[in-house]
């Protein structure tokens, strides 16, 4: 690993942890790519930033990254969203590695919300900042229940809140943060990516690295891990479509956020993903 | 159009600014200095250097410094700063018997070994305000007659204990080391030493609630301050190489020992059992706090009911750390615009859905 010498923060160890606390959070990680969905504690470091700000995130990155790593930082699918801004800006900081908006540039890929549009590449490893990691935690708030739901494989809780979601509803009524099963064993929380994003994890040919901080979790997806949404034969699931098309590209494939531009509510769509945007943007100009 | 997520680098930056600006405040006033906060702000450093887990009182003024006096923004910044420390080794117990005692009473006993002594305190104060500090003046002087240094002075509990009055609690092994709570991540159920340790880093005000709750009778435990003594111990380190221990300073800490009550059961007579409550610096109602909730969780090991908030474990020790708790709250703030977007779009499909029923 890199040594002191290339530390560019004096005074801090090369990306901010020493290399005691790197080593076991790798060890955490090993062992959450060994059990693809389960859920692995590890004694989670206090981070200088706030807990529910990407700590685990940020301490997955800090345990992996070296000088010739290149790291994208993007929240809610942006690189300049504030949050997305203040990580890129630690990880430059304390590691002094090199940074890129560009999906296909990057080697380590930390994300909040959001799985980028660009497909993902071999090799590439995606960081997922992860607020509650136990996917049960809203229908059973005790660890040691849900830590035994999980050992049988009892999943049946969850498949009722979805169904009871269809009797009110008419429909799973989770938009993000849907749960998943992995490799045909543990059931999920992919983060609160939205729904949108799901088919995305399913055999990624990138690693997928969950970090929960707070909650003192880490879990993985190998490349090419088999992840299923949840559903029933007569309700399969399903992604919401967008219903415009990205104001500045014109896309209409991509996850769109809406913005409210005027004070009579007048609403218009652009694509989260930056850089997807851009690219699409540039590509078109190029053209012309 | 883009303006609303644009150009996050310079606001962040220019934030900063602005807050670092307003903290200095109104520079025509002299500068308020680390040491007029260690020195006169001491029970605000000492909840730092407790909560913040490091016994510095330098880096708590700091901290409370550079927070403009938010308590629990310094207590971050001191924990920050405490996870960046290398650990070298875990002291020998604190021999809190030994204690050079500042303040001790007990409100089980009208004498004690040793003597009740008040040290310095707000109780028996009438809060009034003081008008007369809002002008500089004269320093106050250390009263007269100082108290005779009590030199002996059991433990309460000890008292009682000797009379098989308490109930036995399960020591950890002498060659057992201590678990870390900062380390190793915490496992349900979690053992006593455990507990304490996240007790000890816990919000006051949440303890202080939860120990309340009990006296309001959600898990109520009897308690009787059997002892409250601050002052300076030791601190001592076995050093390997050497085979001896070795005092390497002295620090200030507040230790409260309730006295609660048990039935007992058929097989054990009934006695008192004991809440335990320890925090640095002068802060008796952090301890009281604590030891009223250390008791409450001890319910499963007693084999009482624990229904209370008070008793349950796991909602205790996963909500009473505030940089955990003002962290996860504080998440609100950042973007969720992707999230909304999602519920957005689905609140509208059923609306539509509703109208076409």
């Amino acid at each position: 690993m890199a040594n002191m010498s290339e530390t560019p923060q004096p005074g801090y160890n090369f990306a901010y942890l020493d290399e005691g606390s790197k080593r076991m959070i790798r060890r955490g990680l090993l062992k959450a790519v060994a059990i693809p969905g389960f859920q692995v504690p590890f004694g989670g470091r206090e981070m200088p930033l706030p807990y529910g700000w990407g700590t685990g995130g940020i301490q997955v990155t800090a345990s992996l990254i070296t000088p010739e790593d290149v790291l994208k930082v993007i929240d809610q699918g942006a690189d300049d969203t504030t949050n997305a801004v203040s990580i890129r800006q630690f990880f430059e900081r304390v590691a002094g590695i090199a940074s890129t908006t560009r999906t296909r540039e990057a080697t380590i890929v930390q994300t909040r919300h959001r799985i980028p549009e660009t497909p993902l590449e071999p090799g590439q490893i995606m960081v997922f900042q992860v607020p509650i990691p136990e996917p049960l935690r809203f229908i059973e708030p005790s660890e040691t229940e849900t830590a035994t739901l999980h050992a049988l494989s009892d999943y049946g809780v969850m498949h009722v809140k979805l169904y009871e979601d269809i009797v009110r509803h008419g429909h799973i009524a989770t938009c993000y943060a849907y749960p998943v099963e992995v490799n045909g064993r543990y059931v999920m929380d992919p983060s609160p990516i939205p729904r949108f994003d799901n088919p995305r994890l399913h055999m990624s040919p990138a690693l997928m690295l969950f970090g929960a901080g707070r909650e003192r979790r880490l879990y993985a997806l190998p490349p090419h891990t088999e992840v299923v949404s949840l559903d029933f034969e007569d309700y399969p699931f399903e992604i919401q479509r967008p219903e415009a098309a990205c104001a500045i590209c014109g896309s209409t494939e991509s996850y769109l956020d809406e913005l409210i531009v005027d004070d009579a509510g007048t609403r218009r769509h652009v694509c989260s993903d930056t850089d997807y945007c851009q690219a699409r943007v540039k590509a078109r100009e190029a053209a012309a | 159009m883009y303006v609303a997520v644009k150009g996050g680098e310079q606001a962040i930056r220019n934030a900063h600014c602005l807050l670092a600006h307003k903290r200095r405040g109104n520079t025509a006033r002299p500068e308020l200095s680390v040491t007029q906060i260690r020195e006169q702000m001491f029970l605000g450093v000492a909840r730092v250097m407790c909560e913040g887990a490091l016994h510095d009182a330098e880096l708590a003024a700091l901290a409370l410094k550079q927070a403009a006096g938010d308590t629990v923004e310094a207590i971050f910044l001191l924990r920050a700063y405490r996870a960046t420390l290398p650990r070298f080794c875990a002291s020998r117990p604190l021999d809190t018997g030994a204690m050079r005692i500042e303040r001790r009473i007990s409100a089980t006993y009208k004498d004690i070994p040793g003597g009740q002594q008040l040290g310095a305190t707000f109780d028996y104060t009438h809060r009034l305000l003081d008008f007369a500090l809002l002008a500089e003046q004269e320093a106050p002087k250390p009263p007269e007659s100082a108290p005779a240094r009590a030199d002996a002075c059991p433990h309460i509990m000890a008292l009682l204990a000797r009379e098989g009055l308490v109930g036995e609690e399960r020591a950890r092994a002498e060659n057992e080391p201590p678990p870390d709570i900062t380390r190793e991540p915490l496992a349900f159920p979690a053992s006593r030493a455990e507990r304490l340790q996240i007790l000890a880093r816990g919000d006051e005000g949440f303890l202080l609630a939860l120990g309340y709750s009990t006296q309001r009778g959600y898990g109520r435990n009897h308690p009787f301050a059997g002892e409250i003594r601050v002052g300076k111990v030791d601190v001592w380190l076995e050093a390997e190489e050497l085979g001896f221990c070795v005092p390497i300073g002295e620090i200030e800490i507040s230790e409260c020992e309730m006295v609660n009550q048990f039935t007992g059961s058929r097989e054990v007579p009934p006695q008192f059992t004991r809440g335990y409550g320890l925090a640095f610096g002068s802060a008796e109602r952090k301890a009281m706090a604590m030891a009223l909730v250390d008791r409450a969780l001890l319910a499963r090991e007693y084999g009482e009911e624990a229904s209370a908030p008070a008793q349950r474990e796991e909602f205790v020790l996963a909500h009473c750390d505030s940089v955990e708790a003002s962290g996860f709250l504080s998440h609100l703030k950042l973007p969720h615009y992707v999230d909304f977007q999602s519920e957005l779009g689905l609140v509208r499909k059923l609306r539509r859905d509703r109208s076409r029923r």
